[in-house]
């Protein structure tokens, strides 16, 4: 029995859910917490797609499954576009009485990684948002392609390295900024959208829950911290995740019918970029003093992005 | 329930309009599709149909033919009916999906309007996008006309559906030459069609939760083997499913379909061996052929995949010379079908004369008279008692005459 609302850590870490323990993510990775999180926040029946990824080549090796329920991956691009097709044939059978339980609620949930969700998936998460399918779309956002051994994505930060974007001695790493996935996904009139952490694992919850509730397509972006590619201790996950979002350089928030948008996290003490930077391996070369000037763009678009937040709350357009 | 359709004894349809009939009549319930020319009037039909209330199914139109059959694929693992159509470039960007909708052993079907691939862009029909699905892990049939596109079309949803069979199944027709020309078409009446086609037997249904399954699973060298192995012996084993659900159907319409046909081969000596429309054509002028004393034939290949190597052998076993016909660009070899039939009639006791023609590439007319050709060359070798030309020829094409590839038998 799934658990709707978790109490406490205790409860999440213990009980018995629909995505098993045994898979071969990484030790340290976010993408378990937050998948755990979004089977225990519905008793519904799920109907899970993920794009080719860290989740999906951890989760489903032939001949074994981390999946308690309903399950697809077709390729690198599509699971949008796969959870909408179930979706599309659920609503027929419905209407034809075709399905073994024709009453049992079931929700449809697509999992992509940045890479797949930025890049090479884009098109195909446009359409199904586009269409309008009732299901929602969440990005395990680790900002690299971390499956094969850290490549620069789309959603990668300017600054860090990472194996395609390199760091040298004529390079400080990645020179573009990262794009802005959830203003997009906002854009597309999504009736609702959000930035989620695992950290504040109470939001993520409730924001899963609304993306469920929601009729239409959702997109939530959660960052998923990634100890093989950023570069700390597979222990330090939430830590640092809790300076991910307390530097705001993920800030927590929601955006409702395209237009209200709510911050979900203001943290009492902001804490500069810098602390967050210097604890990952990825970004130890903008501490050279050569690379100064790029720690210092990062804090003022972080600034400034914070800043159009706030605004936008306040003016709720 | 859907509102009912008028159908007439007989109808004047064209290829694309015969194939989304039997979209109709089979109760499709779910068409993902994106239009592309000449193949577009299929999905666009089903569309009205399901607007009209004619149908009670859903038609959603994507962004993409990946996504397509990307949308088809999860549909189908949900339990229902599904099909959808598309042509040439649109075949090539499905390609990737097409191998993960057999593999998963998803029974869709998918109707190809056979289009050239560009590059030059080229609308009309060539069979580049057939060519490009056969390692696909598809069945691959072909209709010659209107009536058999729709015929083929339903007979294929009760083939892949079939419990034993389980795999996806292409509908081929050529573009424009049949999807475009209007023909009579018998059509069976909607309670006839759905009677013989049947409902769909959910299996391994997504949508049925007491029973969880994960589908798309990764395999390594220690598995993946084993699991294509499966699927190639699958498409194998799906000939006497074919051969019986076209004999069912012949028992209901009177029209007969084999995977291998063949017109005027009981005594003849030399044959062309093709593909779609190009069939007709030589019919005509085996016809000719004849009345100037040519015991001439035709074989025709209605099911490429699986592929009918005995069948192919059997047919050509006392011919002399044969004319394997590809209208495909064969990219710096012979033929892919020249090099199946070879691969047939090796492994036979009768080692015929065999010379390829490259032909009608891009919609390029293939005439009467070129037909009549190629069997005149066909008498040619066997006086000679070899090859007198190039074994690979290029058929009406313009300027000096090309061919490619050499004969040691002379």
């Amino acid at each position: 029995m799934a658990i709707t609302s978790i109490k406490n850590l205790k409860e999440f870490s213990t009980n018995n859910d629909r995505f098993e323990g045994a898979h071969t993510l990484c030790p340290g990775c976010a993408h378990s917490m937050i998948v755990r999180e979004l089977m225990n926040c519905t008793d519904d029946n799920l109907v899970l797609a993920a794009n080719t990824g860290c989740l999906e080549v951890s989760t489903a090796v032939y001949p074994y499954t981390s999946w308690d329920t309903s399950w697809i991956h077709i390729g690198f691009e599509n699971a949008a576009t796969a959870v909408t097709g179930s979706e599309v044939m659920h609503k027929v059978r419905k209407r034809k009485g075709t399905l073994k339980d024709n009453d049992a609620p079931v929700k449809f949930v697509a999992f992509g990684g940045d890479g797949s969700t930025f890049d090479i998936g884009f098109q195909w998460l446009s359409g199904a948002m586009e269409r309008g399918h009732d299901f929602t779309y969440i990005c395990l956002d680790n900002e690299n392609y971390a499956n094969t051994g850290g490549q620069r994505s789309s959603a990668t930060p300017i600054g860090a390295t990472t194996s395609t974007a390199q760091a040298g001695t004529h390079s400080y790493g990645k020179k573009e900024k990262k794009k802005d996935i959830v203003s997009i996904m906002a854009a597309h009139g999504a009736p609702y959208v959000a930035q989620l952490a695992p950290n504040k694992w109470k939001s993520m919850a409730k924001g899963f829950q609304k993306a469920l509730e929601t009729e239409g397509p959702c997109f939530i972006n959660t960052v998923s911290a990634c100890c093989t590619e950023w570069r700390f201790d597979p222990k330090d996950t939430i830590h640092i995740t809790d300076l991910a979002t307390d530097s705001l350089m993920f800030p927590v928030y929601e955006i409702i019918e395209g237009h209200e948008l709510n911050i979900l996290y203001r943290p009492k003490n902001v804490m500069p970029v810098e602390e967050y930077l210097n604890a990952q391996g990825r970004y130890r070369h903008l501490f050279k003093p050569e690379n100064k000037h790029v720690i210092e763009l990062i804090q003022s678009d972080i600034d400034k992005y914070w800043d159009m937040l706030q605004r936008r709350e306040e003016a709720r357009v | 329930m859907a509102v009912k359709f008028d159908l007439n004894e007989r109808e004047v349809w064209d290829g694309n309009y015969a194939a989304s009939q039997a979209l109709r009549q089979a109760d499709v319930d779910v068409v993902v599709a994106y239009p592309i020319t000449p193949s577009t009037p299929i999905v666009e039909n089903y569309g009205s149909y399901v607007a009209n209330g004619y149908i009670d199914g859903e038609f959603v139109m994507v962004e993409s033919e990946h996504a397509a059959m990307s949308g088809c694929i999860g549909a189908s693992a949900s339990g229902g009916r599904v099909s959808t159509a598309t042509s040439s470039q649109g075949f090539a960007l499905m390609a990737e999906v097409l191998y993960q909708a057999s593999g998963m052993r998803l029974p869709i079907v998918l109707n190809v309007v056979n289009r050239a691939l560009a590059s030059p862009l080229n609308v009309r029909g060539d069979h580049a996008d057939m060519y490009l699905g056969r390692d696909s892990g598809w069945l691959q049939i072909g209709a010659f006309n209107a009536q058999e596109a729709y015929d083929l079309a339903l007979c294929a949803f009760k083939i892949a559906e079939n419990p034993s069979v389980r795999l996806p199944m292409m509908v081929h027709q050529d573009g424009f030459i049949t999807s475009h020309t209007a023909q009579n078409v018998y059509p069976l009446s909607d309670e006839a069609a759905i009677n013989f086609v049947g409902k769909i037997q959910p299996i391994d249904d997504m949508l049925d939760f007491s029973r969880p399954v994960t589908y798309g699973a990764q395999t390594e060298e220690d598995w993946h083997f084993e699991h294509k192995a499966k699927q190639h012996k699958a498409i194998m084993d799906s000939k006497p499913v074919i051969d019986a659900v076209l004999a069912e159907f012949k028992e209901l319409t009177g029209r007969e379909y084999k995977r291998v046909e063949t017109y005027d081969m009981e005594d003849a000596d030399v044959a062309i061996i093709g593909l779609g429309t190009t069939v007709e054509t030589a019919r005509v002028a085996a016809k000719n052929m004849r009345e100037k004393g040519v015991k001439a034939g035709v074989v025709a290949i209605r099911c490429f995949r699986p592929f009918p190597l005995e069948e192919v052998r059997e047919a050509l076993k006392n011919c002399k010379a044969i004319a394997v016909t590809d209208r495909s660009s064969p990219g710096g070899a012979m033929g892919a079908f020249f090099n199946e039939v070879s691969a047939a009639m090796y492994t036979s006791t009768n080692r015929p004369i065999i010379t390829n023609f490259i032909y009608g590439l891009g919609g390029r007319d293939f005439s009467i008279a070129e037909a009549e050709r190629i069997y005149a060359e066909q008498m040619a070798h066997i006086e000679a008692g070899h090859i007198t030309t190039d074994i690979q020829q290029f058929s009406g094409l313009r300027g000096p005459k090309l061919g490619f590839f050499r004969t040691e038998r002379s």
